[in-house]
Order: C-alpha cells, then sequence, then structure tokens
C-alpha cells in the first residue's frame, strides 16, 4: 500500500493542485523522502511563493550596490576595497514556541547568512514586537527572546547594538523576532553559493546533523491553533561556541584558495542548501547520506535531508584541495565529510545504505517553485482626524504618559544584556536614532538602524510601507551618515486571506516608491507570513534595516543636547497630525485615523542638508522626529546629558497637536549662537522648512507655560521596563 | 616590554586587547594558540575575555586545565606579569592564580555597562598611573562576575592589599546600589600576593580611547609599559 495518503499530504503542508504539480514532475508517486523535500523546498518560508510575484517589483540595484536579493545575504560597496554583507531574518515562529532556543537560533542563522558570503560579522541588530503587556506570556517571552538573543550573540562575540521593540495586543499569539546582522568582506574576495565544476566535491562541515528542527521550515508557514505548543520538537537547539568556531573556521579558509562555493544549512538544512546551490549552477548532486556526520544512530534519509540541526555548512570544493580544508577544520575541531559530488544531470540523487532513496528533478524544486499571484484587495483607507476632534491633554501630564508608555520606555533593561562593546569599534552604542559601529582599523564607519510603524502599516499598509523606509532614512542621515541600502523583513497574516494579501501588496508598493525616490536599494531580505493565531494576524510589520556609511566617524552625530544656551532648530512642517499617532493611542486610548503621510521628494533634500550641516560642524545634536512627535524628541534629546529646554510654541496650531503630533520629516538641532544664521540659510537654500523653537538649558522642559524637570522625565522613561520585567519570577 | 595575549576557543577580546596594546607599546603583542605548549619569552602575559570553550561546564573551569595554562602558571610564579579581564579572570582564578571564586551575577542576568571603579591599591605595575582613590570608568560585560572568597582570606587580602578595584558610585563612594553583580565587598578586581598576577571583570581595553567614550583603561596598559620596558 502506498506510504502516501491524503492525510501525509495535508500534515506535510501541500495542498491538492501543488500534489498534482509534484506528480507531474516526478512521472510517478514520490516516496515520503521526496513528498518531504517537495513540503518543506515549496514551503512559503523557503519558496516565497505567495510573495516573489510583487518582491520583484523593488528597487534593488544602485552604483554601490555588489550583490542584491537572491544570496545569503545583499552586499554593498563602501570604498577601498571594503564590502558590507547584511540582511535581516526573522525567527518568529519558533521564538513563539521556545522563546530562548528560537530567538538565539535566528540570531545563529543571520550570522551564517553573513559569513557565509567571506564577511566578519560586525554588529548585530534585532527588532522585536511582543504582545500587550499585560498578556500573561508577554514577559515570559521578552525574558526568553533577550537571554537567547544575548545567550547568542554575547558568546560568538559580535556586538549587538541596537534595534527596536513594540507591544501591542496583535502580537499576543505571534511575536515577532527579527535578526540582523552585518559583516566587512573584503570586495575582492566574497563567496557566492552557485555550484560550479562536475565533478567538484561536495563537502559538509560544522556540526553533526542531529533529529531536531525537522520540518521547522514548514513549521513556520502556517497559522498557530491551540496545539502550536506541540510544535515545540521543531525547534532547533543553538550552540553558539561552535558557531564562533565555526566563524573563525571559516574565515581562516577563505583566505586560502580553495572554495568553489558555499552555504550555510538554514531553513530546511541539507535540502535547501543542496537545493539551491545545485539549482543556482545549473547542475546535479549525488549525495551519500551514510557519509553525513550524524549525532545519533539509525537516522533516515527523509530525518537527515529534514533535519534543521544548527552550525553546519555545506559547500563545494576545487578538486584535490580536501586535505588542505580538513586540516582547517581539524584545527577548529569541528566535523568534516566529503558526502557526494557534482553532477551533469540536474538531478538531485540520494543514496542511503547503498540504496538511492530519492531521485528528484532540481530546477522545479528550487529556482522553478510556485509562484502564486494570490487575489488581493486593498485595504479600506482610514479618514483622517483633524486636532480639534483629539482631546487636548496638558502637555507636561501627556509627556510623560508617553515617555513612560511601553513603546517609547527606555530599552535599557533589553541592551544591558546584549554585549553592545565587544569587538572595540562601536562608537555609538543603543539608545540614539542608529548604531554607529567605525570599520576597524579604518576612520570609516557604518551606521545601522532598524525600523517600522506597525500601527501605521495597520491603518495604511501602503504609507506604512513608504514611512518605515523613510524612517530608516533619517535615522542614518541624523548620524551624518549617507544611507546606502536597505534589507527588509516582511511579517505578515495569512497571505490567502485576500485581505491580508492587500497590505502585503500596498506595503511593498509603497516600500518600493520610497526605496526608488531616495535612492535606497534592498538588496536582501525575508519575508514571514502565516503569523496569524485562531484567525486573528498581527498588525503588518514590514521592518526595515538599513546600513549608511560615514567616511569620518570622528564627525558622527549624537542626539544628545551638549551645552545650554543654544537654539533648537525645528526642520520640517509641523501641522499637527495626530491621527494613528501614539498620542492618539496611549493617551486618549484610541487606535484610528489616517497616518501622517510621507513627503518622499522633500526627504531626500532635508536628508542631504542635515548631512551637510554635520559635516560643517554646524549642528551640536541632532535627532529625527518619530513616535511621539516633537515634545518627546525634545525630551530624548534632553534626557541623555541632563539639559532641559525652553520650547515656544506657535499660536497657530493647537499646542497638543504641535507637541505630539506625528508630522513626518522632521529633524531637530541643537545649533551654536554663532551657526545659526548660516544654518537657517542652508535650510532656505535646500527649500526646507526651519524654524528656531526655543533654547536648551536649565534642568527643565518647559511649554506652554508648563515645566517638569528633566530629571522626573528620565526616571518615568527608565523605570517602565524594569517594573514590568520585575515581576518576572525566574529566569529562562 | 614583549607581550603575549592567550587565545582559547571562544576567546573573543583577544584583538581588543591586542589593539589596546598595541596602541600602548607601539608594537603588535605575540598571540598565542591554546594548543601551543611552548610560551614565547615574555614580560606579561594577558587572558583575555570570552567564553573559552563555551563556558560550558563552568566560566573558565576547561581553559583552566588547557596545556598553555600549565606554562602560564609556571611563569606566573616565575613572577612574570599576569593580567586576567573577565574570563580570562575566571580561566585563572580557576587555574589557582588568584584566591576566590567568580559566581553568577546576583541578578542572573548578563550585564553589559559601564561602571565606575575606585583605585584600591596604585603600588603595582599594573597601576602605577592610577592614584589610590581614583575613580575610573571601565565597561564591564559578564554573566558570572561575582566575586566570592572566605571571610579569613578575604581580610589577609585587604590586609595585604590585594583588592586591586572596587565598584563604586561616581564620587567614589563605595555601597551596595553600585555593586552590579552581588559581588563580595563590591570587590571588581583582585591581585595575588606580590602583586604580580592582576584579574578583573570590567575590560580596560573597551575604554582606551576618546572616540569609544573614555580612555580610562588606556593608563593601565601604559603602565604596564613603562613598569615592564
Amino acid at each position: 500500500m502506498s506510504q502516501i495518503t491524503p492525510e501525509v499530504i495535508a500534515q506535510h503542508g501541500i495542498k491538492p493542485d501543488e500534489y498534482k504539480l509534484i506528480l507531474e514532475i516526478m512521472g510517478r508517486e514520490p516516496n515520503l523522502t521526496e513528498l518531504g523535500i517537495f513540503s518543506v523546498m515549496w514551503s512559503e518560508h523557503c519558496s516565497y511563493k505567495s510573495s516573489k510575484k510583487w518582491l520583484k517589483t523593488l528597487p534593488t540595484k544602485a552604483p554601490w550596490v555588489i550583490c542584491g536579493p537572491g544570496e545569503n545575504a545583499g552586499i554593498i560597496d563602501i570604498g577601498d576595497d571594503h564590502a558590507i554583507v547584511f540582511k535581516m531574518e526573522s525567527h518568529n515562529h519558533p521564538s513563539f514556541i521556545e522563546p530562548y532556543q528560537g530567538a538565539a537560533t535566528g540570531v545563529g542563522g543571520i550570522l551564517r547568512d553573513v559569513f557565509t558570503m567571506g564577511a566578519r560579522p560586525i554588529a548585530n541588530m534585532n527588532a522585536l514586537r511582543f504582545g500587550d503587556p499585560s498578556n500573561p506570556k508577554t514577559r515570559h517571552l521578552v525574558a526568553g527572546v533577550v537571554a537567547g538573543i544575548g545567550g547568542y550573540g554575547n558568546c560568538v562575540g559580535v556586538p549587538t547594538v541596537g534595534g527596536e521593540t513594540n507591544f501591542h495586543k496583535s502580537y499576543n499569539g505571534n511575536i515577532l523576532v527579527n535578526a540582523m546582522t552585518v559583516g566587512l568582506a573584503d570586495k575582492n574576495n566574497i563567496f557566492y553559493s552557485a555550484a560550479a565544476g562536475v565533478g567538484n566535491p561536495v563537502v559538509y562541515f560544522g556540526s553533526k546533523t542531529g533529529r531536531d528542527g525537522i520540518h521547522g521550515a514548514t513549521m513556520a508557514s502556517a497559522e498557530f491553533d491551540e496545539k502550536s505548543e506541540e510544535k515545540r520538537p521543531t525547534v532547533q537547539v543553538g550552540d553558539p561556541f561552535t558557531e564562533k568556531l565555526l566563524i573563525e573556521a571559516c574565515l581562516e579558509l577563505m583566505a586560502t584558495d580553495v572554495i568553489v562555493a558555499i552555504q550555510d544549512m538554514g531553513a530546511a538544512g541539507l535540502t535547501s542548501s543542496s537545493f539551491e546551490m545545485a539549482s543556482k549552477g545549473g547542475l546535479g548532486v549525488e549525495l551519500d547520506l551514510d557519509q553525513v556526520p550524524m549525532r545519533e544512530q539509525g537516522m533516515t534519509a527523509y530525518e537527515i535531508m529534514l533535519s534543521e540541526s544548527q552550525e553546519r555548512m555545506l559547500m563545494i570544493l576545487k578538486p584535490g584541495k580536501e586535505a588542505e580544508a580538513k586540516a582547517i577544520m581539524d584545527k577548529w575541531e569541528l566535523d568534516f565529510a566529503v558526502i557526494g559530488t557534482l553532477t551533469d544531470t540536474g538531478r538531485m540523487v540520494l543514496k542511503r545504505h547503498g540504496q538511492i532513496v530519492a531521485d528528484l528533478p532540481i530546477d522545479p524544486l528550487a529556482q522553478a517553485s510556485p509562484e502564486y499571484d494570490r487575489p488581493w484587495v486593498a485595504p479600506a483607507k482610514q479618514p483622517v482626524i483633524p486636532a480639534e476632534q483629539v482631546e487636548a491633554v496638558d502637555p507636561v501630564a501627556a509627556l510623560k504618559t508617553l515617555l513612560g508608555c511601553p513603546d517609547l520606555a527606555s530599552k535599557r533593561w533589553i541592551y544591558q544584556q546584549y554585549d553592545h562593546m565587544v569587538m572595540g569599534d562601536t562608537v555609538q552604542r543603543p539608545g540614539g536614532d542608529a548604531a554607529v559601529v567605525r570599520i576597524h582599523g579604518t576612520q570609516k564607519a557604518v551606521a545601522i538602524t532598524t525600523d517600522c510603524t506597525p500601527r501605521y502599516c495597520q491603518a495604511d499598509p501602503h504609507e506604512g510601507g513608504r514611512q518605515a523606509v523613510a524612517e530608516a532614512y533619517r535615522n542614518i542621515s541624523a548620524t551624518g551618515a549617507v544611507p546606502l541600502a536597505v534589507t527588509d523583513n516582511l511579517n505578515f497574516g495569512n497571505p490567502e486571506k485576500h485581505e491580508i494579501m492587500g497590505q502585503i501588496v500596498e506595503a511593498i508598493k509603497g516600500m518600493g516608491e520610497a526605496c526608488r525616490e531616495l535612492d535606497f536599494p534592498v538588496v536582501s531580505g525575508n519575508v514571514s507570513l502565516y503569523n496569524e493565531t485562531q484567525g486573528t494576524a498581527i498588525q503588518p510589520t514590514p521592518a526595515i534595516g538599513a546600513v549608511g556609511l560615514l567616511d569620518d566617524v570622528n564627525k558622527h552625530m549624537t542626539v544628545a543636547f551638549k551645552a545650554g544656551g543654544n537654539h533648537i532648530v525645528l526642520l520640517g512642517e509641523t501641522k499637527g497630525w495626530l491621527g494613528a499617532s501614539l498620542y492618539l493611542r496611549e493617551v486618549c486610548g484610541r487606535e484610528e485615523g489616517a497616518p501622517p503621510p510621507v513627503a518622499l521628494h522633500r526627504e531626500r533634500r532635508k536628508g542631504e542638508l542635515v548631512r551637510q550641516l554635520i559635516q560643517d560642524g554646524q549642528v551640536l545634536a541632532c535627532h529625527d522626529v518619530s513616535d511621539g512627535g516633537l515634545l518627546v524628541a525634545v525630551a530624548e534629546m534632553a534626557m541623555p546629558g541632563s539639559i532641559g529646554a525652553t520650547i515656544d510654541a506657535p499660536a497657530s496650531v493647537p499646542l497638543h497637536a504641535w507637541c505630539f503630533g506625528e508630522d513626518q520629516g522632521r529633524y531637530l538641532l541643537e545649533v551654536g549662537q554663532d551657526d545659526l544664521v548660516a544654518v537657517l540659510e542652508a535650510a532656505q537654500e535646500h527649500d526646507c522648512v526651519a524654524r528656531v523653537i526655543g533654547k536648551t538649558g536649565g534642568d527643565s522642559i518647559s511649554v506652554g507655560g508648563a515645566s517638569v524637570p528633566v530629571a522626573e522625565l528620565r526616571d518615568i522613561n527608565e523605570a517602565w521596563m524594569p517594573n514590568f520585567m520585575g515581576a518576572e519570577m525566574s529566569g529562562h | 616590554m614583549k607581550a603575549a595575549v592567550i587565545v582559547f576557543p571562544g576567546s573573543n577580546c583577544d584583538r581588543d586587547v591586542a589593539v589596546a596594546l598595541e596602541a600602548s607599546l607601539g608594537s603588535k603583542p605575540l598571540m598565542v594558540w591554546h594548543r601551543d605548549t611552548q610560551l614565547p619569552e615574555v614580560d606579561l602575559v594577558v587572558v583575555p575575555g570570552g567564553f573559552s570553550y563555551g563556558d560550558y561546564l563552568r566560566c573558565g573551569a576547561m581553559a583552566a586545565h588547557s596545556p598553555i595554562m600549565r606554562e602560564v602558571k609556571a611563569r606566573a610564579d616565575a613572577g612574570t606579569r599576569v593580567l586576567g579581564i573577565c574570563n580570562g579572570f575566571q580561566i585563572i582564578t580557576e587555574a589557582g592564580l588568584l584566591p576566590g571564586v567568580l559566581m553568577r551575577n546576583a541578578q542572573l542576568k548578563f550585564i553589559c555597562k559601564d561602571v565606575y571603579l575606585r583605585v584600591e591599591n596604585d603600588r603595582n605595575d599594573f597601576c602605577r598611573y592610577y592614584r589610590t582613590g581614583d575613580v575610573v570608568r571601565f565597561p564591564i560585560a559578564h554573566a558570572e562576575g561575582n566575586y566570592f572568597v572566605d571571610p579569613k582570606t578575604y581580610r589577609e587580602m585587604e590586609d595585604n592589599g590585594q583588592i586591586a578595584f572596587r565598584y563604586c558610585g561616581a564620587d567614589g563612594t563605595v555601597a551596595p546600589e553600585f555593586n552590579p553583580n552581588g559581588s563580595l565587598g563590591n570587590v571588581a578586581g583582585v591581585y595575588n600576593e606580590k602583586k604580580t598576577v592582576l584579574g578583573l571583570m570590567p575590560h580596560p581595553e573597551r575604554l582606551a580611547e576618546d572616540l569609544l567614550g573614555g580612555a580610562d583603561g588606556k593608563l593601565m596598559f601604559d603602565s604596564l609599559v613603562e613598569a615592564l620596558s
């Protein structure tokens, strides 16, 4: 009797029409191993089958782009033969089921994507979304995820330099853990994954293969239900010590001339790595699975191919270089095995105990995997909410509420658990607009940020997509760095629902517009769909990770006020947009309204102006105005150096809307008396609205006749997170 | 001065400390791989931070029994200066070069931040550019820095000037609220009896350059270069 019953097919997440296609491709019924391979290769996680059509519309090219999407990570040129390799990737589903290991292996996976291309990882970031703080699971998930990210990143010795954390009830059943790694490579020594050279050895190295993580990719391609806890065995277990050895061994190996192609074994393990390498090279592969280093006896071909054991790599060696490569792996005490050879058949042939156990064509499973044009509907537009229809709360009281709300409260409790200084090049630590990391041994630096405002994306995914990119552009510019490229991590619900697919389509369109207008190409990314539990989806969260370049690290700019008696200059227009704002949500308890629109053409001019002013030394501090609006931004500049400010609000806009409106495209600058005229003139030349809104000094923030000590604001801002987590009963 | 930095599998502050040493010394220190059984003739051995052997079993426990550590111990006994930072402090303590143990932080979490330290003894080769009572700022980054030693030994160490640094406030006040990890007597670093071996949890090499936020740590390396050249 056939093993392949409709139940078995369904368990593998394969739809009936997809199975029909499998029968066509195979010309026969697949065996269980073959079916398992189809299921992971065609999973949403590996194949991008719902999003591919739309991802292709994103701009991916610029003169400084060395490698765009499709490889393990994106690569940009930063001059002097230096290349920056970076990518962001999700580990959402496993982190909800097992937060420590889920988050830890998320960090491990993204690190491998970067060093597999020949780069030494120099910085990690993470963008986290958790459920409502009052949800009983939230605290446990925060504790586990943070400990997992720290446990892995700290041990491998790569600094975790920043990120963002939001809380919202839509993430109660599906948290988001998006991890980003930035690496530094020699532009002339980059490694790609396309296999080449019939007869060349296929080599496995790193950790042994065990029975963990089998079907992780399939699990990450389905909604959660009440039985999701039972999926714990699909979560992988990380070993950061082995990863550290793997980094050093890989980089040492890459300094020799033995590698043809290399790829890490990530989601879908040996299956996806071998299929992708062969598919890109237009070749076939024959693997003898008996040669795969295994942790336990009696593993079947199915288990070996679908295991997601961590810290493993696959490479194609030049002929006759096996001994040279093995010597390096021996030094680092890592497993090394020749497990197969490249063929010219275009087929994957797997042997176990001397028998052929699977024989599949490669292309239909990899590059030519299914692509869907899923039906979608554009989400309904939300009404614009005029300021007059929003309750006016005393600005000091509202400021206190906002600085103490979960999204704006200091995340010191989180980043103090991450080693953010190892490697000795962290120039701007977590807490600013973007992290600044020096290129080792040079005067150059990269600025790195992650951004997304999910409540805007919920209200209007198109505008939210534009805003996420624009905010990343601003955060990079505010350090003085030139924004170069982005990686995207698209987190959405079930794409089979037309409304959700509409969110995906609109967000990608919005992102694409912003990336094109700002010359900010997408060079890598990852899609995580089915972030739904029992039919409830997360807020659409297209997280953007961005990198920019500072030619002179000594000119990097920070957010902190430097001294009293200086002018505070606001760049950009303030109309007092309160729709979808934090003020509306946190102070008035309303989640509604259209989000603030982004004027992309002005965005670019303002970014150029800010960078020029920083370059010319005419700015003492710079901060982009984002969540919470103008007064929150002033407080964020005041708190680090305990320097207050007196703010003069104009009469033309209602005070609460002026203080807390989230109009886009704004920066705050601290400018000394001697530079003020020049700054205002430069703004005029760039056709940017600029106006002095107050002065630094004192130990309080004063606005509209009210005043509050900076120290009190800092206490409020610092208190929330430790208080919330203080109720945690134990560690992970 | 000639210096060597010991590199274990899992060390990750080896490059950082080499950079700081080179800045003070003008030349690169030797990097010595853990499997080497021969240690070159040097004036200073640095055991750097990181997660040697993954810190599996117990922090520093496995590294303490590696072949190279037998050599380091022999040199230390002969008077060669040894500096253990963070995981390096844990390793040389496990190896018996210093009294006491380093336990899990009291709040059970890894913690990475700048701390203030009071210099407790400047009469040695590590701290000759500081003055006893000075307050310096170094970063910490550890999960197991909770120093403990039995009361009798602790008294002897205090009497013998073996306490190197204590966690304190910006004004030098040593009080429980400035203790980041539950360490006995706010101890952040200790010497051996002869003050030729120093182990400390904070990282002087991480604040040895103004661009990174401060240079208090540089004085330790300058001090060693001055004393041992």
